[in-house]
Order: C-alpha cells, then sequence, then structure tokens
C-alpha cells in the first residue's frame, strides 16, 4: 500500500484523526501523514470531511427524500449539463447517475416535507429534459457511509482470557 | 471419590485469581483478552444461520464435512504451501484446542519428554501432563526476540525430548519466525529424531513477514503436525472450530480419539467455516489491518514511556518488561488504581517472568485509554 492508500484507508475510518495519531498506527511520521492528506486533497480525491448523523437523535427535524429521475436528453443537451443545473440547489445532498430503470438517483434534505415537495415540483420537475421523478421519503436510516445505526455488538468477552 | 493423580498434579490456570479479581471490577479496560474484539465477518454468521434454518443439525463425518475439508485444504496450499489430503491428512476439530489435546494422546507414551517451547500458551503443559508425557519447559530469550533458537534448546537439554511443541506467531509475547530462523529448529527435530507440534494458530496476524509452517521445511512433513483454527484470524472463538494437518498414520490415530469423544466438530461451525473460506478473505485482511495499526501505537507508546518492549510482530499481544519486579503485584496494582487489566507474563510459563501480555484485541478509542493510564500510573 503506498502512503496516500494507507492514510486514506485511515481517514475514511475516522476523519478526526490528527496527523500525529495517523503517524502513530502507520509506519509514517506525522510530515509524511500531513503530505499525503495534502496530495489526496490536491489530486481532487478527497473532496471533504463531514460527520454521520443520525437525525433520529436530534430534535431538529429533518426530511430527506431519494428521488428517481428520468430525463430526455437531445444533441444539444448532455446527463453533464442537467447534473450541473441540479447539483447547484442546496438542498440537493447527492446526485448519481446510474443504471436500470431511470437516470439519475438524487437526494434532498430540507426542514420539512412541504419544503422537499415543494423543491421537486418548483424545481426539479420543471427543467425541460426532466420527463419523470418519483419521490422516496426516507423513513428510517439504518445504516449511513458505511456507519451501522444499531446497537453494534456489546463486549461479552471474559475480562481475561488465555 | 477423589480426582486421578494426574489431574490433581495440573495446577488451576495462573491466570485464574487474576481474572476473578477482574471480574468483580466495573468498568475495566481489559488488555488480558486472549480473543478478537470482533464478531466473526457477518457472511460466516448468516451461513450458520441459515444452515440451522435448513434443519442440518446432524452429526458430520468424523473428520468434518468433506467439503470444509477440501476448503481448508486448498486454504493452507494457497497461503502456506502446505499440501495435505482431505481424506487422510486433514481432521476438523472442536477448536485448535482439541487437535492440540488429540496430538499429545495420539503420540505422547508414559514418560515420553514433551519440549514447550515458552512462554506459551497455557495449555500444553496440562496436556501434556494428562497425556501422561513430562514437560520440560525451554524457555526463550528477550534478546533474541523470544524466538525459538538452538541454543535455548539445547540448554534446556531438548536434545533428549521426544516432541517439541512450538506456537509462532507466539501468544503471549507476538514474537514470529521467519523460515530462515526456523531451519535451525528443523535440523535439530531432525537430529534428535523429534515430532513437532507446531501450533500455528496465529498464521493470519504476522505483520512483518509471510508466515512459514515449519512443517515446509525440508524432512518435516512427516515428523510434523500443524494445528490451524477459525478462532483467531476469523474471529471465531465461540463457534469452537480447528483444525490439524499432518501424516495420515497420525491424524488417523487423532482421529480414532476423536470418534470416540467429540464425534464430530459443531455442525454450525463447520457450515460457518465454509462460507468464511470462501467469502471472509476481505474481513481477515481488514482484521489484520487494524490489529496491525494498534501494534504500531502500542510499541510507539511503550517505547515513548521508557517500558522495554521488543517488537512484537504477529499475533495481537505486545509483551513488555514490567515496570516493576513483580510483574504480577504490577498488574494487581495496575488493576486496582487504574482500572486496566494486563497478564503478568508468570501465567505463560517460563522466560515470561519480568514481562506482562498486553492484548491489543480491543478499539483503538479504549487502547489508547488504556495505554494513557498505564503512562500515568508508572509516571
Amino acid at each position: 500500500m503506498s502512503d496516500r492508500d494507507e492514510v486514506l484507508a485511515i481517514l475514511r475510518e475516522n476523519a478526526r484523526y490528527s496527523a500525529t495519531e495517523i503517524a502513530e498506527q502507520t509506519d509514517l511520521d506525522e510530515d509524511e501523514v500531513e503530505a499525503a492528506i495534502r496530495d489526496l486533497e490536491a489530486a481532487g480525491v478527497v473532496k471533504g470531511y463531514q460527520a454521520v448523523i443520525d437525525w433520529e437523535n436530534l430534535e431538529q427535524e429533518r426530511v430527506r427524500a431519494a428521488v428517481e429521475l428520468n430525463v430526455t436528453l437531445d444533441r444539444e443537451t448532455s446527463y453533464n449539463d442537467v447534473a450541473e443545473r441540479l447539483a447547484r440547489f442546496p438542498q440537493v445532498q447527492a446526485l448519481r447517475l446510474v443504471s436500470g430503470d431511470y437516470d439519475f438517483l438524487m437526494e434532498v434534505e430540507d426542514d420539512s416535507m412541504r419544503e422537499v415537495s415543494h423543491f421537486i415540483s418548483e424545481k426539479v420537475a420543471p427543467v425541460p429534459e426532466i420527463t419523470q421523478t418519483v419521490t422516496h421519503y426516507i423513513m428510517e436510516s439504518y445504516k449511513e457511509q458505511g456507519v451501522d445505526f444499531g446497537d453494534g455488538h456489546d463486549d461479552d468477552r471474559l475480562s481475561i482470557s488465555p | 471419590m477423589k480426582p486421578a493423580d494426574r489431574v490433581a498434579e495440573v495446577p488451576p490456570s495462573g491466570i485464574r485469581r487474576f481474572f476473578e479479581l477482574a471480574e468483580e471490577m466495573d468498568d475495566i479496560i481489559s488488555l488480558g483478552v486472549g480473543e478478537p474484539d470482533f464478531a466473526a465477518p457477518w457472511a460466516a454468521r448468516d451461513a450458520a444461520i441459515a444452515s440451522l434454518e435448513q434443519g442440518k443439525t446432524s452429526y458430520t463425518a468424523n473428520r468434518g464435512r468433506r467439503e470444509l475439508r477440501d476448503l481448508i485444504g486448498q486454504h493452507v496450499d494457497d497461503e502456506y504451501d502446505l499440501d495435505y489430503d482431505p481424506d487422510e491428512e486433514i481432521l476438523v476439530t472442536s477448536g485448535a484446542s482439541e487437535a492440540l489435546d488429540l496430538a499429545f494422546r495420539a503420540l505422547v507414551n508414559p514418560g515420553d519428554t514433551v519440549a514447550v517451547a515458552q512462554p506459551s500458551f497455557v495449555s500444553y503443559v496440562p496436556k501434556t501432563i494428562f497425556a501422561g508425557g513430562e514437560p520440560l519447559p525451554v524457555p526463550t530469550q528477550r534478546e533474541d526476540d523470544f524466538k525459538l533458537t538452538r541454543e535455548v534448546l539445547e540448554d534446556a537439554g531438548a536434545d533428549r525430548a521426544d516432541l517439541l511443541v512450538l506456537c509462532y506467531p507466539n501468544n503471549p509475547t507476538g514474537a514470529t519466525m521467519t523460515g530462515e530462523e526456523l531451519e535451525p529448529i528443523a535440523d535439530f527435530a531432525r537430529e534428535h529424531d523429534l515430532a513437532v507440534l507446531s501450533d500455528e494458530i496465529y498464521a493470519a496476524l504476522s505483520y512483518e513477514h509471510e508466515h512459514t509452517s515449519i512443517a515446509t521445511l525440508p524432512g518435516m512433513r512427516e515428523r510434523t503436525i500443524v494445528f490451524n483454527g477459525f478462532s483467531k484470524a476469523y474471529a471465531m472463538t465461540g463457534l469452537r472450530l480447528g483444525y490439524a494437518l499432518g501424516p495420515a498414520e497420525i491424524v488417523g490415530a487423532m482421529n480414532r480419539i476423536h470418534q470416540y469423544t467429540m464425534m464430530s466438530a459443531p455442525t454450525t461451525a463447520q457450515y460457518a467455516a465454509i462460507e468464511a473460506l470462501q467469502t471472509c478473505d476481505d474481513d481477515v485482511a481488514a482484521m489484520r489491518e487494524q490489529y496491525d495499526r494498534r501494534r504500531k501505537v502500542v510499541l510507539s507508546r511503550f517505547e515513548d514511556m521508557g517500558i522495554d518492549c521488543f517488537p512484537a510482530s504477529g499475533a495481537f499481544y505486545a509483551f513488555p518488561e514490567s515496570p516493576w519486579d513483580d510483574p504480577g503485584e504490577f498488574a494487581e496494582a495496575l488493576l486496582q488504581e487504574e482500572g486496566v487489566a494486563v497478564v503478568p507474563g508468570t501465567a505463560f510459563g517460563a522466560g515470561g517472568e519480568n514481562n506482562l501480555r498486553v492484548s491489543y484485541a480491543t478499539g483503538m478509542d479504549d487502547l489508547k485509554e488504556a495505554l494513557a493510564r498505564i503512562e500515568r500510573f508508572v509516571a
């Protein structure tokens, strides 16, 4: 594994580790870790660092939806053009071109169902290339970004064993 | 009614008293655990559940399901260049522990001498005694990084032994041995006609070099039984599944005892193991990576604290020198004052009298907290 790959693997697990902490877990020194991180950022591999949130445990309501989008393209318009236009809306948390029955899978987030619905009907559906939208409101989240929201497994090992 | 002499002769495990002390305390962080902190890979657990749903709850063949033995044969060949016939040379057991017991009983005649490289897992000496043999401790040395050498074998008088037991990667020291380092041991075994029991349960957890089995060295296959299993690499300790690899005659003799005592290894666990061998390589690699990172943290923190600790390179243990002369006293005080459990090296036989076994089969946050408490305690 290269320095970059090693650092990336650790950051994917916990992006809050300091360079010192990463250095301690690898054969790299702190400067090498910092260089690898700078490298990953400069090369556009690491685009950002975010908290993984279980909204259920927050009082503040947050409504999220997965939206299927079908589009019709013409010679002048590409998937990229449509995507760029949609991605600019701050409500759009994720936007992916996918294979299968529809073209884009878009994740949308806002403070209320009314606001999400409004956003879809007023901002998304009217886009000329978009022919159909199917909105799935997220009812419960069990796992996000590889983090399981379950109770995990209790450590029921004997405290001392040979 | 009273227990037979050979049982009465074996003292209870050296960690027993310490275990009781630790169990009484709340909220301790234990670095005293000899098993993975991970649960078994989900795919393996799921396969076990599915086998139960399908009513697969009968005995299997004494030697274990044929499909499992085939997969084991393939696996040890791919990973360690070990070539064994699933029909006659592979025996699936209830943990590598059962396999070891069978080997002692199949190989040891009354009065035979069994040389045991120490510090070592606690069961080799009692198993020797239960089988009627006489244990001969062979203490490895800190200056050799706790590797077994020809010199320590000679010093201990192992030339007159009938059997030699070794375990690398090692519990409790975390020492490993390369093929080159095993060569003089193989020479010694051939010269003095020793049978070798090689406990390789931690083979998948070697961080600095590829694991080499002593059975792959010239002239060793016919005098070696190799032990491995699913407990450590696949985090399946509670499923109790291991295996032995060896010459047909000895594995056959072991199977004779096994068929009259265990019948067959747990069926559910065998289904989990089949799945583990087929699809869980990535899980094993991911766990190994976690252990390796923790190992580096532990070694670097002991260095910062000025505690002597040789660079452990396998299993999930470090074996630092005890800051106090008596590691038992130190471990007890550390437990009571700071709520951190480590195991005194004395529990593991000769050669560990000055050391502590520190297991890093504990999540990174707890591990760091425990190390910070140790640092505070010795400051």
